[in-house]
């Protein structure tokens, strides 16, 4: 994907820990596989979720359009 | 000015109209029903708005919607639907909002019948619904305090951010009276600072009356006392007859109040030194009205229009230093003014001392 | 980089109150986006109601009024008559709008009041721990149907969506779920519709929204979300199920 600079960028898929309440709808939707509960717990003490290889995102937001906590920003 | 013939309920309409009120919504039920019907006819021609509800509890809950807004709104039932309503007033008391509602008092319990009473009178001022709160009660006794004291109303209500009750009964809205239709000067502003009206460039607001925490709950109840304890102090208010050399007090508010003037002239003719307290303001009770009498004079009779509710305020004012009678018709049914001063007569055996 | 997904401007900044995986926040954010996509987050009141649902109040970035339960629409409905140029939508319950508010739900619907309501639909009472609704299935079991709802004793489940479509005033009704990435898109744009139906002044607009209630149904979040599609679906028709003449020309 061109980032305008003629190099090539990859969609990012950034986790919002403050609103993550680790539900785990995102990682059971996510074509790629790659959302998992991480091992870092937020200030509520949920386990948020994390992405563990961020090269396979394809940005597609399907993580974000299921997330009940608006928790999840998609860049690309 | 202009003076009409008008009936009692169709009054507080004109009053509404003329206080700038633009906001109706009720559900029609006998004896305030000409309040909307009047309405209904004249708000179209002022570019008013009349919302006939699904019920009371509708209507209440669209004048707190509307008061909300901070524009003047109005409603009117009688007992039965004042019953219905009463959560709304506790949620519209909860959160500050000015609203102007009418009692027009059938008798009661239950569906009752359309007389004139004063059963409502517990409800109207010990608060009505749920939890802590008050209503300002008003209470006219003829054609013209309707008029009067509707306008006034609105102004107490945006003054305090709270409902005020105009507590009238069947009589008084059903009767034709003269009234003099007096313009009300220009209403003072009143703070908006609260009203909920779109955040168009400043933060937004909610109106809302539950407290996530026990200590929110606190502040905000103390809030409300301190509210409720400054209108005690500033507008209790009453009308006193003939009490200067008065020996014996009636005390009696709204059509009772008015029949016991003619009781007060009937016994002073026969040379009973007879006064009347006619409590204007039935919350905040005019407890200052009794304080010159207390110690002074032999015996008070309240006269009511129920098993004797007011009469709990006239000891509490009173501190139980004079004795206090009641003397009541009930369930429509209205005292004459002789009948209330056979009452009184005989209660203080006053007959006896003429006689001797 | 650019982000092409977030926060709408139509939320605040605050975390919502509902347990993890519950479908509220969803509904909430499509809201949201559809507030300031149509440019009227600063011209719009929002109602929130008893229950879950009333927390609404702290998470969307317009002015709210908080109801009594199931009173939410006789309140916008009072807002409405004295802001005609203002948007007013509430955000209700099932239990708020089909049960203890049912009178307003038939009423604001006839008079083709002009505001929007938005009912979330989880066949439950969330926030006094899972009693029986109106939309509770038949069979399913409730803190106050442990034995699962009984027809014969607490009668049939209301499909309020269904009931309103057959009123005039309203305009606009559609069943909706948020249980799948497709069916979350198609809810957005029921809602969206709902919101410019009041803004042409049209009449009633109302979205019923199948949702989830993972804790008080038992269930995680994801076979929650698998139980309102086999159980819930079949018995709430989803789609349009009204649209007035006047409506299909937005």
């Amino acid at each position: 994907m061109s980032d305008g600079k003629g190099g090539f960028v990859m969609p990012k898929v950034n986790v919002l820990d403050k609103f993550c309440k680790s539900c785990e709808l995102c990682i059971e939707v996510c074509p790629k596989k790659i959302l998992a509960v991480g091992d870092k717990a937020n200030a509520k003490g949920y386990f948020t979720i994390v992405c563990t290889d961020e090269e396979k995102c394809i940005g597609c937001k399907i993580c974000a359009t299921v997330c009940p906590d608006v928790a999840i920003e998609i860049y690309k | 000015m202009e003076k009409v013939l008008m009936k009692g309920n169709e009054i507080i309409g004109e009053a509404a109209i003329r206080s700038g009120c633009k906001l109706f919504f009720g559900y029609p039920i006998t004896p305030s029903t000409e309040v909307i019907e009047y309405l209904s006819a004249q708000f179209p021609k002022v570019g008013g708005t009349v919302v006939q509800a699904e019920d009371e509890i509708g209507a209440i809950n669209m004048c707190y919607g509307a008061a909300c807004t901070g524009n003047r709104v109005m409603t009117a039932s009688s007992s039965p639907g004042v019953s219905l309503k009463q959560e709304g007033l506790s949620y519209s008391a909860a959160v500050g909002l000015p609203m102007v509602v009418v009692n027009v008092n059938r008798c009661g319990p239950g569906l009752g019948g359309l007389g004139p009473a004063q059963s409502d009178y517990f409800q109207s001022t010990k608060g009505g619904g749920h939890g802590d709160y008050r209503l300002i009660v008003l209470a006219p006794s003829k054609a013209q305090e309707l008029y009067d004291y509707t306008m006034e109303a609105f102004d107490l209500a945006d003054k305090y951010r709270n409902p005020v009750l105009i507590l009238s009964d069947g009589f008084l809205g059903q009767t034709m009276e003269p009234v003099v239709l007096k313009e009300r000067p220009e209403a003072p502003a009143f703070d908006r600072s609260w009203v909920v009206d779109g955040a168009k460039g400043r933060e937004k607001r909610v109106l809302a009356s539950y407290s996530l925490t026990n200590e929110i709950g606190e502040a905000n109840n103390l809030k409300w006392e301190a509210k409720y304890k400054h209108i005690q102090e500033q507008e209790q208010r009453w009308e006193e007859f003939h009490t200067e050399d008065a020996e014996y007090l009636l005390v009696s508010y709204g059509t009772t109040g008015r029949i016991c003037k003619s009781t007060v002239l009937n016994a002073r003719a026969k040379g009973i030194k007879l006064g009347l307290i006619r409590p204007i303001t039935l919350w905040p009770y005019p407890e200052k009205a009794f304080i010159p009498y207390k110690e002074k004079v032999k015996g008070i009779v309240t006269v009511e229009l129920n098993t004797g509710q007011m009469i709990e305020d006239v000891k509490l004012a009173v501190e139980c230093k004079v004795p206090v009678h009641l003397y009541r018709r009930q369930g429509g049914m209205l005292p004459t003014e002789d009948e209330i001063l056979d009452f009184v007569e005989n209660k203080f055996n006053l007959s006896a001392v003429e006689e001797v | 980089m650019e982000k092409i997904f977030g926060r709408s401007k139509g939320l605040t900044d605050v975390p919502f109150s509902f347990c993890p995986g519950c479908t509220h926040g969803i509904i909430m954010r499509l809201i949201a986006e559809v507030l300031e996509e149509l440019d009227i987050i600063e011209d719009t009141i929002g109602v929130s109601p008893v229950g879950c649902a009333g927390f609404s109040q702290d998470f969307f970035s317009c002015d709210f009024v908080g109801a009594a339960h199931g009173r939410a629409q006789a309140v916008g409905t009072g807002i409405k008559r004295s802001l005609p140029d203002k948007i007013v939508f509430t955000y209700q319950g099932d239990g708020d709008i089909a049960a203890i508010g049912t009178q307003h739900a038939i009423h604001t619907a006839a008079r083709g009041e002009k505001i929007t309501s938005i009912m979330v639909n989880n066949a439950i009472f969330g926030m006094t721990g899972g009693q029986m609704a109106p939309t509770t299935l038949e069979g399913m079991k409730t803190s106050t149907s442990p034995y699962g709802r009984n027809i014969g004793t607490n009668g049939y489940p209301i499909d309020l969506p269904k009931l309103v479509a057959n009123l005039e005033g309203a305009v606009y009704v559609a069943s909706v779920s948020v249980d799948s990435p497709k069916n979350i898109n198609q809810a957005k744009k029921a809602i969206k519709k709902a919101f410019q139906v009041q803004q042409a002044g049209l009449g009633f607009a109302f979205v019923s929204v199948l949702s989830t209630c993972p804790t008080n149904w038992g269930l995680t979040p994801s076979d929650s979300m698998k139980w309102l599609r086999e159980n819930m679906m079949p018995v709430y028709e989803l789609g349009e199920l009204k649209v007035a003449e006047e409506v299909k020309s937005l």
